[in-house]
């Protein structure tokens, strides 16, 4: 089932959650939003499942207007932030509950309840748990009887709010992958709320990343980490290192170094800020024509599959740069050695310094 | 030499930096012990002492009298009106106060702690000022034959206006602790209101709740200001259990006062009892209490419902 939230604004009080967001999730389809804190992600997730009422806009469901739908009928899957488990049910019977509330011509006979809960605590990986109750599990364990729970209705759209929130790194990786699978085996639409960059881009099959309350981008994970539309994605999506520049013409200038800028403006000299991602930065210890900048190395991290180095420049910043062991045992580089650093690749945004 | 003696010296017990020394603590321990018996274990077998006094026949007897056994059906009475009425009111103050968010909150709040501010001589007048003979509507009442004071109606209303803070002081910490996520869970399954309720919100505080009625089961039976001032204790008829007792005593039958406040003081026994019961309950499933702070259920029954500082701590709250 398809979702679309048409021209969506909802404000408490003085604060605006979301200001007239428009997004279309298709069938099938595995959707993260991403955003810091009171971006309004998890407003657009809960205007969606039902439990808050937009202001103005609407949404619909299959291309049927589903606003004024009651959020029982809505039929949809939400696993809470914080799970929100029945703490005096059982696994078992927290799963069953979707099914023993069901009207009672829709409501499956007692066997067949046993049964699907059977099966999807079986697909959870959790049929031994069943007995247990919630204070009795671990947050990952939690996490799957969540899921299992909501999967229980049989939901066209499932909705997650912060999932892998509260756990730990290691589990955090293997939910997530989990959740891509189980994704794959059932037929459902999915939504999901992050504010971990790294989680929307492994997980969703398309990221819309947010900030304060609008939608600054919709893309394809590769689409938004490669080609950010805007400075706050460029910035959200992992580190940046920030070169304060001009742009006169169809020439862009950092420092010393000039490029080609062909979409650039036409007359006067326009202030502009350039960045460049870490592993987009190269070190020599010579300069060259293409050299960006001059630093002293301050600090050299070399555990990981990349080498994470830190200059400090004589105006007194600090520049993150990631080389390959390879390209570090070369040049053999020791604190408070001289260094240049050339980019590959520069993303140029107008705008002078940041207020 | 000196070596050899200190390696062998017995290690002074672990406790020793944190413990006073035996005679302040036996010293401490006496005088608390003393202070109970005489003003707790004391008194409370003054009662059944003195109801005894004459003899088991005489302590049957004096509750076999006529008024007596009419005092006890009217307190049974009264408490079997206002626990009920009160357990819904409770409920449904704490569940709007709890699980949500509407203009003129805090007012609210602080007007149902009223009953514990104001004195019970208090809240019995204003009953009588309301539907008395002279009072407001007591014109109305008369020309349709309807007797409020000095009659059960008055002794209910009163009683009731009294015990109404109970339940609701004693639901409202648990039930914020616990928010609403389960709720919206429950609702996002597809559950309606009152399967929400029924299966989810009244298994999670059906301790406490529990126990805000065994608290406002003993003060309905226990009250004695309020009642007195609408009863006009006509013997047989508008005298409950606390009345009854004052005018025995006051007609120096003290084996037929104590008779009957040996009732009262079982009825104190078996709530302390229930009580206790409950408080072991909440704790030995914690799975119960609000997840946000675990501590929540196990700490509202133990804390007794203060007079004044629960209305100033809600003002701050809110």
């Amino acid at each position: 089932m398809s979702i679309e939230a048409r021209n969506v604004t909802k404000a408490f009080g003085a604060f605006t959650a979301l200001r007239d967001v428009s997004l279309e999730v298709r069938t099938g389809e595995l959707v993260a939003l991403l955003g810091p804190s009171g971006s309004g992600k998890t407003t657009l997730l809960r205007i969606i499942a039902g439990l808050e009422v937009p202001d103005r806009g609407s949404i619909l469901f299959h291309g049927e207007d589903a606003t004024d739908r009651r959020v029982q009928d809505r039929r949809v899957g939400f696993v809470f932030q914080h799970y929100a488990l029945f703490r005096h049910m059982s696994v078992f019977e927290n799963v069953a509950f979707g099914l023993r509330v069901m009207p009672r011509r829709a409501r499956p006979t007692r066997g067949e309840i046993r049964a699907r809960v059977r099966r999807l605590l079986s697909l959870v990986q959790l049929d031994w748990l069943a007995d247990r109750y919630p204070s009795q599990l671990s947050g990952g364990q939690r996490q799957r009887v969540a899921l299992a729970r909501a999967l229980a209705v049989e939901p066209k759209v499932l909705l997650l709010d912060e999932p892998f929130g509260a756990l730990d790194a290691k589990v955090r990786q293997e939910l997530r992958r989990w959740l891509r699978r189980l994704h794959g085996e059932i037929n459902v639409t999915g939504v999901l709320v992050t504010h971990d960059q790294e989680e929307a881009l492994e997980v969703a099959d398309r990221v819309v990343v947010m900030n304060a309350g609008r939608i600054e981008q919709v893309g394809t994970p590769e689409e938004v980490f490669h080609h950010p539309a805007t400075e706050f994605v460029m910035n959200f999506l992992g580190h940046v290192n920030v070169f304060h520049g001009r742009v006169e013409g169809d020439k862009a200038f950092f420092g010393a170094l000039e490029l080609e800028y062909p979409n650039g403006a036409s007359t006067g000299s326009l202030a502009v800020r350039g960045f460049v991602r870490p592993h987009d930065l190269e070190i020599d210890l010579q300069p060259g024509e293409t050299t960006l900048v001059e630093g002293q190395i301050a600090h050299v991290n070399a555990a990981g599959p990349q080498v994470k180095v830190e200059l400090a420049t004589v105006m007194g910043e600090t520049i993150h740069v990631e080389i390959t062991q390879e390209r570090y045992r070369a040049l053999g580089l020791t604190c408070g050695q001289r260094a240049f650093v050339r980019p590959r690749e520069i993303k140029v945004f107008l705008g002078g310094p940041p207020a | 030499m000196t070596s050899a003696s200190i390696s062998t010296l017995p290690r002074p017990p672990a406790q020793r930096a944190t413990a006073e020394p035996a005679l302040v603590r036996w010293l401490l321990t006496a005088v608390a012990i003393g202070f109970l018996a005489l003003f707790l274990f004391l008194p409370l077998a003054a009662v059944f002492g003195q109801a005894l006094e004459r003899g088991l026949g005489a302590y049957v007897a004096a509750l076999r009298d006529h008024d007596a056994w009419a005092a006890i059906r009217l307190t049974l009475i009264t408490a079997a009106i206002v626990v009920p009425l009160n357990l819904v009111f409770g409920l449904a103050m704490a569940w709007a106060v709890a699980k949500f968010e509407f203009r003129g909150k805090s007012v609210l709040i602080t007007l149902i702690d009223l009953p514990f501010a104001v004195s019970p001589v208090v809240s019995g007048l204003i009953y009588v000022l309301l539907f008395g003979l002279q009072g407001w509507f007591g014109p109305w009442l008369k020309a349709h034959d309807i007797q409020i004071i000095f009659a059960v109606p008055g002794i209910v209303l009163a009683t009731l206006f009294v015990t109404c803070p109970l339940v609701a002081r004693e639901l409202i910490p648990l039930m914020q602790a616990q928010g609403t996520e389960e709720e919206e869970a429950a609702v996002v399954l597809g559950a309606r209101g009152w399967q929400t309720f029924f299966r989810v919100t009244l298994p999670n505080i059906k301790w406490g709740l529990l126990y805000g009625v065994i608290l406002c089961n003993a003060r309905a039976m226990g009250e004695f200001g309020a009642v007195s001032v609408v009863s006009g204790h006509i013997r047989g008829l508008t005298n409950t259990m606390t009345l009854h007792v004052e005018i025995l005593y006051n007609e120096y039958n003290f084996v037929g006062a104590f008779a009957v406040a040996s009732l009262l003081t079982l009825l104190a026994l078996l709530t302390l009892g229930a009580k206790s019961l409950v408080e072991w309950q909440t704790r030995r499933r914690p799975a119960e209490s609000g997840s946000a702070a675990p501590d929540a259920a196990a700490m509202g029954p133990l804390t007794p419902v203060p007079l004044q500082p629960v209305s100033e701590k809600t003002r701050n709250e809110h």
